[in-house]
């Protein structure tokens, strides 16, 4: 791959998926892409190059894209922000919402699907106290491919075993040959949607939770400040916002504010001035946890 | 002063290559490993020292790990290792027997580096990296 044919690819995956590829990631694409050519029978990169130019085959450009985008995940990643959920941020929405009672969760990267099932999982466990709730945990990706895996909710036996504690192996999955399945009442939890987040949100409402993990940090600051201000929309008063470990809002938005005691959880940001006496905090977290 | 307390694991596995991978991997976690090649060998090893986690196979000879673990959660002080089952043996039906019978945690094999390590720290004995 030329250093034009290179830029060429920059530009166009940045305008596709906001993915911000630098120069010393070249290998990266040289090693991802080979397999592209080889699948549409491309014989160079160079080549693969030009078809994006000719923008004809929507097929090799998604390709493209879905190659060079990230989809690492694994049940309860990182553990923490599950806990949370579970710990806090679940009781709290279940008692600021026990009028309407209506729950909305969104993960915005969601991947093959792990962390949308593990909170699907957590909120199996809450049990009773969800009798009664209309509880909505809708999925996007960028991908279409990795969306169809996440619905058929199948896993090798290396993706089960990572994250997930074997006591909930057996009561959530089931084994189909090698591979394991989550169960159909966890899948019918999710709605999965293709949704780039270079796009608009304003279709999908209004969220309690929204977790956005390990996905802006491979955007550009540009980028993030706009993705964040518009995710920032879609959250109720007091949502909550997740980000990955590597990821913050701070020098990015100023309409979301880190939690001071929780590392990787965002609020609304509120002047002091502009908040009702009566309002508590967003993001109030019982003392102790 | 007492030297603090290195955590120790017991890997119980008829095949050397086997115990040789889960060695690197565990001691790399900082923990102490020792070794038995079946669950009679491991029952005498647990009874000299009692370890704070064991990897065990299913199949070995002279006594399988289903009949060690058994045996383990009936001696006196078995009830305090963390038992993680590490098997060839996948079917969910065998998963749910080593449950019952007082198992932790559960390894499919073949396993790798991050599994074993994601299931110690399941069980609590390796701090997790969240």
């Amino acid at each position: 791959m030329t250093e034009l044919e290179f830029e060429y690819l920059r530009n166009f995956l940045k305008q596709r998926s906001g993915l911000a590829l630098t120069a010393e990631k070249r290998y990266l694409a040289e090693s991802r892409l080979t397999p592209v050519c080889r699948r549409f029978g491309i014989a160079s990169l160079g080549d693969l190059i030009g078809s994006l130019k000719l923008a004809q085959n929507g097929a090799i450009e998604r390709a493209v894209v879905e190659a060079m985008t990230t989809n690492e995940t694994f049940f309860f990643r990182d553990r923490i922000p599950f806990d949370l959920f579970r710990d806090t941020l679940l009781p709290e929405a279940l008692a600021r919402n026990a009028g309407r009672r209506r729950l909305r969760i969104w993960c915005a990267a969601a991947s093959t699907g792990q962390e949308p099932y593990s909170l699907a999982m957590l909120l199996q466990e809450a049990g009773p106290r969800l009798a009664g709730w209309q509880v909505e945990i809708v999925a996007t990706d960028l991908s279409t491919e990795v969306i169809e895996k996440a619905k058929l909710g199948l896993y090798s036996h290396f993706e089960v075993q990572r994250g997930l504690p074997v006591q909930w192996l057996i009561k959530y999955f089931t084994q189909v040959g090698e591979q394991w399945q989550i169960a159909p009442s966890l899948r019918a939890m999710v709605d999965y949607r293709q949704l780039n987040l270079l796009h608009s949100f304003a279709s999908l409402g209004q969220f309690d939770v929204i977790y956005c993990r390990n996905v802006l940090i491979y955007f550009d600051a540009p980028t993030k400040s706009d993705v964040l201000a518009r995710l920032a929309a879609q959250l109720t008063p007091e949502g909550a916002l997740l980000l990955g470990a590597a990821e913050t809002v701070i020098g990015l938005t100023d309409r979301l504010n880190p939690h001071p005691k929780h590392r990787g959880l965002y609020g609304h940001a509120r002047p002091a001035a502009a908040r009702p006496a009566e309002m508590v905090p967003p993001l109030r977290v019982a003392a102790g946890v | 002063m007492k030297a603090p307390h290195q955590t120790t694991c017991l890997v119980v596995d008829d095949s050397a290559v086997i115990r040789k991978v889960a060695r690197r991997i565990i001691e790399d976690l900082g923990m102490n490993v020792s070794e038995a090649e079946d669950g009679s060998a491991a029952l005498e090893a647990c009874a000299v020292s009692m370890p704070d986690a064991i990897l065990l196979d299913w199949n070995m000879p002279n006594m399988d790990g289903f009949a060690f673990l058994q045996a383990l959660r009936r001696s006196e002080g078995g009830d305090a290792p963390k038992v993680l089952f590490c098997t060839t043996e996948n079917d969910i039906g065998a998963i749910a027997r080593a449950l019952r019978a007082g198992a932790d945690e559960y390894i499919m094999k073949p396993f790798d580096r991050d599994i074993l390590t994601a299931k110690l720290e399941q069980v609590g004995l390796v701090a997790d990296a969240a």
